[in-house]
């Protein structure tokens, strides 16, 4: 049966969290099509298309799935699961949201945050933190799996997929999107980026953080991340947090500044390729997963980082 | 208005948790146990709209083994005013939590229902997206502020990204994320105090929900290690490294 891959998107562009998705989407070794719900989202939908392995792009288009909000976007999947032997969204906030909603209404237990297809039921995903790897087969005839989008490649474009517009159900709304406040940032997207260079507490205070990290970032193209402790302590925004309850990244290059490395963080970024550590405390845990580490006061080394790059 | 705070009781958060030798699971001999951390921050937040007049009354429920009564005890040494505990041996995976919540809300008829919005030992983050789904009522996610006003509720939730609020109906379904409070601690009296609430006990049969998990555990391993590189003395030496690593 052919698997549904749900698209991450702000419905101007596919987000890059769906190419990866789409990789696991396409190991269960079925046809692929990729829903692309939104307003005003056939650009999107024209993106998911191109993307290599797709089989088509169902593009559904109303006022009610311009902010992905999960009430209309689960009875929208739901009213088109019959068709599929799999539901597969990222593990984003969006997947997360309404994936879920969606299982519950299917009554099917749904396999969380996969990071590795074993077979078409079978999976791998990280627990506790990722201190272990959980393989678990799924009973239920129908499977329904968000995907650690940073354990799998992003697939390659190149696809012609056609794009069928479908018609949604009618439901009556109990949210309403009220506001968001969504910072725009000319380097990449944390999950998506080569380079993450991260803060931790010892920078003391948000205009530290700004000023010794963004330089830097900008030079080498990287995303800025964060620990918990940094962003509980106001140095930068949530969005920022690496770590077991915030975002999981696995770029080629982690650069970890004054962050000590507490499990719940080490479990956000440790698939990194290279890791590198800044600390002035020769014994933080950090060091014990860091591929090269320097001792130091971070307001020294990232001064001369920055010079030396 | 009446506040329902399911939680659940797991491997404490400070504790590096070990794989069993043959790969049937986690080792939880002796290993100190606490409610979930997101758990705390939902009784919290149910501890405060009560104070600030916006609701009655505040239910603990624990869907776990009979330890999980200590878990129910910690929400009542904090303030809620009583509890139930749906005892389940074994797995408990979130669509069989979800399907005993539902009955427990349809009896209970909250107007909030406060979760976690993960639980740190299986980290599957469904539970609350399921109790909303099953039923039928709106849901606000990894919330970072709530206001309820009249007859909706107004949640702040943390996206990829940056932030959003969204306006639910009430009866609705909020799960917390890390910064929408910092829970209390305990008070020894409030300790005491908490003995002698009330705490009803229940199954999944008084409910008709069936647990029989529906994934089947394979095998539990470790995750693949890393082990610790070189120390280096300068930004200098650091970058030449990087550069033949092909990372810069």
């Amino acid at each position: 049966m052919t698997t549904l891959l749900i698209a991450d998107h702000d419905n101007a562009a596919l987000k890059d969290a769906t190419a990866k998705a789409m990789t696991a989407a396409s190991a269960l070794g079925a046809d692929v099509h990729i829903l692309v719900a939104g307003k005003d989202c056939r650009p999107a939908a024209e993106e998911a298309a191109k993307l290599a392995g797709v089989a088509k792009v169902l593009h559904a288009d109303a006022d009610e799935f311009e902010h992905q909000l999960a009430e209309p976007l689960a009875a929208l999947v739901v009213s088109l699961a019959d068709g599929y032997g799999a539901l597969v969204a990222s593990a984003t906030t969006g997947g997360k949201n309404f994936m879920p909603r969606v299982a519950a209404i299917l009554d099917v237990m749904q396999i969380s945050d996969i990071s590795a297809v074993i077979s078409p039921d079978t999976f791998e995903r990280p627990i506790y933190a990722g201190n272990a790897i959980q393989t678990v087969k799924s009973n239920d005839a129908k499977k329904v799996i968000t995907v650690r989008v940073a354990a799998f490649k992003a697939a390659e474009s190149g696809g012609s997929a056609e794009i069928e517009t479908i018609t949604p159900p009618d439901a009556d709304a109990t949210s309403s999107f009220v506001g968001a406040e969504i910072a725009r940032s000319d380097r990449p997207e944390l999950t998506a980026a080569k380079i993450v260079i991260s803060g931790g507490r010892a920078f003391q205070s948000s205009d530290n953080f700004k000023k010794y990290l963004e330089p830097i970032a900008d030079k080498i193209g990287a995303a800025i991340g964060a620990s918990r402790a940094a962003v509980d302590a106001g140095y930068a925004p949530n969005d920022y947090q690496v770590g077991q309850t915030g975002k999981v990244v696995a770029p080629e290059l982690y650069i970890a500044c004054g962050i000590s490395g507490a499990i719940q963080h080490l479990a956000g970024m440790k698939d990194s390729r290279i890791i590198v550590a800044i600390n002035k405390d020769s014994e933080a845990p950090i060091f014990q997963v860091a591929d090269f580490g320097i001792v130091g006061d971070i307001f020294q080394i990232l001064p001369e980082l920055e010079k030396a790059l | 208005m009446k506040i329902i705070v399911p939680v659940k009781r797991v491997v404490d958060y400070n504790v590096k948790v070990r794989v069993k030798p043959d790969g049937t699971g986690i080792d939880l001999a002796n290993v100190k146990m606490s409610m979930n951390p997101f758990d705390e921050i939902a009784v919290e937040e149910a501890l405060r709209l009560k104070e600030a007049g916006k609701a009655e009354e505040v239910v603990a429920v624990s869907i776990g083994p009979a330890q999980a009564i200590e878990t129910i005890r910690t929400a009542l040494a904090m303030g809620a005013d009583r509890g139930i505990l749906v005892k389940v041996d074994g797995p408990t995976e979130p669509l069989a939590v979800a399907k005993i919540l539902r009955e427990i809300v349809k009896a209970e008829e909250p107007g909030l229902v406060i979760l976690g919005k993960q639980a740190i030992d299986d980290d599957c983050s469904q539970t609350g997206q399921m109790l909303a789904a099953l039923l039928d009522r709106p849901q606000g996610t990894f919330a970072s502020k709530v206001e309820i006003d009249g007859d909706h509720v107004m949640v702040t939730r943390e996206i990829d990204g940056g932030h959003e609020t969204v306006k639910l109906d009430l009866p609705a379904i909020v799960t917390t994320d890390l910064r929408l409070n910092e829970p209390r601690y305990a008070s020894l009296p409030n300790i005491m105090k908490a003995k002698k609430k009330p705490v009803d006990e229940k199954t999944p049969d008084d409910f008709g929900v069936d647990v029989t998990p529906r994934l089947d555990v394979i095998k539990t391993a470790d995750p693949p290690g890393r082990t610790a590189g070189v120390k280096l003395e300068s930004a200098a030496e650091l970058v030449e490294k990087l550069k033949e690593a092909g990372v810069l």
